[in-house]
């Protein structure tokens, strides 16, 4: 490892327009067997020349945001001028009091006492490196927060810390913003209650909300394309219409049994929501979902209205206004149709976004009722409405926990009811619950395929849940045993995949990850066995 | 004159402490309503979720049942993570051995402050055959427990200030505002110790003292390093609120109008009353993309698509 393992918090200023971080595979986290050995481990593509030539990219071996060099000094001190305008705001009433109070409780009280640090898989996995520290970038903006917004004097400054604003300092910090999954579970650790992850979030908004920079992949082509024709995956609504009837016949002929999706019903019990990435990338999904919903006689639908058939919300992310316009499109469809809930598939942001974040944005006839598709399966299951052979699913079992739905909502139980019902040999992994670690894919990282930053991805970020996986089934290690790992969240899916792949562990370990309702697909003994065909798609 | 300048100070530095705390506060209970931003577990949710850390989402139509505030479940929280530091047990183990001396020595002393103003109360307002053996006990604990208290703070606040200069985790963030409040409280409690332990004959003791506060008599001569203990304590007494030391105050906050707030924005309620003035503020956010002018309110940006005004 060259760079500083110890980098302080005035190199976060260096004028040098270097990074402060260059990682090696031996620096990190070691991983359980069968990726135990270093040498054999997939080497991290070096930025191009070209990016670091045109792009801020002063953080470690990787640059996510792309934020173009200011080509004069007047160019930087405009950047500078807008970042401390952006922060003023922060912490102002009319700006952001959507979350001011746990903001100013956040950068009021931090004891720096590190315990936060212990709880990071980011800042484990990568060898405790300083910058990846929960409280690194909390402490910069703590020392800013002090000093330019309360105008701290020397007192304050001898109290709090110093600090020297400059450009690289903000380019840093840019990509530092998205170093971070805002899984929280620093703040689940804190004894004071401070939040080093909401401290990354405002920090984005901020970029985004005051100086128009966010990563391109959640907003340009994330909430601004789901805006514009109504889903992130640029399927406008009669693409989506194509690709669900092709997914009703494909499970049709899979399954045996007859799968037709209802478009657009009015009065329909439950408007279900999925995360459009489904329809393309797992459409086996939809397609047990469709199954399992008409098998249990609910009456449902999917609306057809633009945004309305995209659960993604990635403004829960950087943005508070492109939250919220997702969120109230999300609602008003719900409304046209007059349904009486909404529910949620298997997407844990969309998830939180709807039921939690914007249950304070919905008001009067918006603020329809959002439920969990963890809840309602487990009622389906549960109820003896469909009939199920556990034994289908006589494989390994694990499930991964979506931060978002387990430790930002509280969704714990019922996807574990159901495994238990149809998987004799599930098994958890440790910790989980509303202990887990996140997948590494976590605030939009699952999405973020640009310069090298999945090396990142696949070598920091989701090296805690590689390892925890790994444990999982230390039972039943090698190509002979097939193992399914439960992903019950399309962003999490997007992000175990890569990893499986960027490991080889298909072909090493015959590990296939999914969600849950095909494994409850795959145990219906209506259907033709082998909904799960144990192919790497 | 010493002493009643002693007492003119411990008075002050009483109603700076109550005035900042109260200042900081209502800053906080102030501040709008904040999008939800719970973690779980919450321990109000219902018995049987606390342990796995569920919530009401977890039921299927979960509006339509019956609402639970589990009070003993927060209480269960509460009391061991104030008076033991429960989280920094479970998740920092070494600096819970140096941080729980620390805290629960600062308890200790208030506990001892308590007792010795409860003696003090009792001797004047009973009757001296009954406030007698009544005051004897109170002093009596009230010094074993400020003993007890200054000793665990000094050996707290060194350890605290061992692991500031020496621990590499936690050097970096170290200021010297740190290191000062650190020493503040080794020396004031050692002085404090010191003082007392070594008062001499012609200090009358801290009952005298206390009565002497309380109806401020300057008949009590206070030996000096005591005199110097108690300025330093009434100074970081003022002190404290208008620091991050003021944690105690926003960990309330921090708990139930954070972690643990989950309430439902129910039609028609208090909060959405609250929210519906909360989209009529006027932001001034400066990307194109957000259409903020100072003029649009919060619901006009929200209902406004940035992608289709871009396209016409």
């Amino acid at each position: 490892m060259s760079g500083s393992k110890r980098a302080h918090i005035s190199d976060a200023s260096r004028e040098e327009r270097q990074p402060l971080l260059h990682l090696e595979t031996e620096d990190l986290m070691p991983l359980p067997p069968p990726l135990n050995d270093p040498t054999k481990a997939p080497a991290f593509k070096p930025l191009s020349a070209q990016i670091v030539e045109k792009y801020e990219c002063l953080l470690d071996d990787t640059c996510v945001v792309n934020v173009p060099k200011p080509k004069t000094k007047a160019e930087e001190e405009e950047l500078i001028r807008k970042f401390l305008a952006g922060l003023e705001k922060l912490f102002q009433t009319e700006n952001n009091w959507t979350f001011l109070q746990p903001l100013v409780l956040t950068m009021e009280h931090c004891a720096k006492c590190q315990t936060c640090s212990e709880a990071c898989h980011i800042f484990e996995a990568s060898g405790r490196q300083e910058i990846y520290r929960p409280t690194y970038r909390s402490e910069i903006m703590r020392r800013l927060y002090f000093k330019y917004v309360k105008h701290g004097g020397l007192i304050s400054l001898w109290q709090r810390g110093d600090i020297k604003l400059n450009w690289p300092l903000i380019a840093r910090l840019i990509e530092l913003s998205y170093r971070c999954n805002l899984c929280r579970r620093c703040a689940q650790t804190c004894p004071i209650g401070a939040d080093n992850g909401l401290v990354a979030h405002e920090l984005r908004k901020l970029f985004s909300q005051e100086m128009g920079i966010a990563a391109k992949e959640i907003h340009a082509t994330g909430s601004m394309l789901q805006l514009k024709v109504g889903s992130s995956t640029g399927m406008n609504p009669e693409v989506v219409k194509d690709n669900v009837e092709f997914i009703d016949e494909d499970t049709s002929e899979k399954t045996g049994i007859k799968v037709e999706t209802p478009w657009d019903v009015e009065g329909a019990d439950v408007l279900l929501i999925h995360n459009a990435g489904e329809f393309l990338a797992w459409p086996e999904n939809p397609g047990a979902f469709a199954l399992i919903l008409n098998a249990a006689g609910i009456k449902w639908t999917l609306s057809s209205e633009v945004v309305a058939y995209d659960s993604i919300n990635y403004g829960l992310w950087y943005d508070d206004a492109q939250f919220a316009r997702v969120a109230l499109k999300h609602a008003q469809a719900a409304k046209k149709l007059k349904v009486k809930k909404i529910v949620l598939g298997e997407c844990g942001h969309a998830h939180k976004a709807l039921s939690v974040i914007a249950d304070r944005l919905l008001l009067d006839d918006l603020n329809i009722p959002r439920e969990s598709s963890m809840t309602l399966l487990r009622e389906i299951v549960m109820s003896g409405r469909l009939k199920l052979d556990p034994s289908r699913n006589d494989f390994p079992v694990t499930l991964h926990d979506p931060c978002n739905l387990v430790r930002l909502m509280g969704v714990v139980q019922p996807q574990r009811d159901v495994l238990r019902k149809i998987c004799p040999q599930f098994r958890e992994m440790e910790p989980h619950g509303v202990n887990n670690y996140c997948c590494g894919g976590g605030s939009g990282f699952a999405i973020m395929q640009g310069n090298n930053f999945p090396d990142w991805r696949f070598n920091v970020a989701g090296r805690k849940k590689l390892e925890q996986i790994l444990n999982a089934f230390a039972d039943s290690l090698g190509p002979s045993t097939p193992k399914y790992l439960c992903a019950p969240c399309s962003n999490c899916k997007g992000q175990l995949r890569d990893l499986i792949v960027y490991y080889n562990l298909w072909e090493k370990e015959k590990l296939l990850y999914g969600g849950l309702v095909e494994l409850i697909v795959n145990a219906m003994t209506e259907a033709k066995p082998g909904f799960i065909d144990w192919e790497w798609h | 004159m010493t002493t009643i300048f002693l007492y003119v100070l411990i008075y002050l530095a009483l109603v700076l402490f109550v005035v900042g705390c109260v200042i900081r506060a209502v800053q906080y209970a102030r501040m709008p309503v904040h999008l939800r931003w719970e973690l779980y577990p919450v321990p109000h949710e219902e018995a049987r979720r606390v342990e796995h850390g569920g919530s009401y989402f977890e039921d299927v139509d979960w509006w339509e049942k019956p609402t639970h505030f589990n009070l003993a479940g927060e209480i269960r929280f509460m009391v061991p993570e104030m008076l033991f530091l429960k989280g920094l047990w479970e998740f920092n183990r070494k600096l819970w051995s140096r941080s729980f001396p620390f805290h629960f020595g600062l308890y200790l002393l208030i506990g001892s402050a308590a007792l010795l103003v409860a003696a003090t109360l009792v001797s004047l307002v009973l009757p001296a055959s009954i406030a007698g053996p009544l005051a004897t006990a109170c002093l009596g604990l009230g010094k074993v427990v400020g003993l007890a208290g200054a000793i665990l703070v000094i050996l707290g606040s060194l350890g605290l200030l061992r692991s500031r200069l020496t621990d590499d985790d936690m050097k970096n963030y170290t200021t010297p505002g740190d290191i000062f409040n650190l020493l503040f409280f080794t020396v004031t409690c050692t002085l404090l110790l010191a003082g007392y332990v070594f008062s001499g004959q012609q200090f009358p003791g801290m009952l005298a003292f206390t009565r002497g506060l309380l109806t401020f008599s300057s008949s009590v001569q206070v030996p000096g390093v005591l005199a110097a203990g108690m300025i330093c304590a009434a100074l970081l007494v003022a002190y404290i609120p208008y620091t991050h030391m003021s944690h105690f105050i926003a960990k309330y906050f921090t708990y139930h109008s954070v972690r643990w707030d989950d309430r439902v924005n129910v039609r028609g309620g208090e909060l959405a009353k609250k929210l519906a003035e909360y989209l009529t503020y006027r932001p001034t956010w400066s990307a194109p993309h957000i259409g903020a002018d100072g003029v649009k309110t919060w619901a006009d940006v929200a209902t406004a698509n940035p992608a289709l005004e871009k396209k016409q």
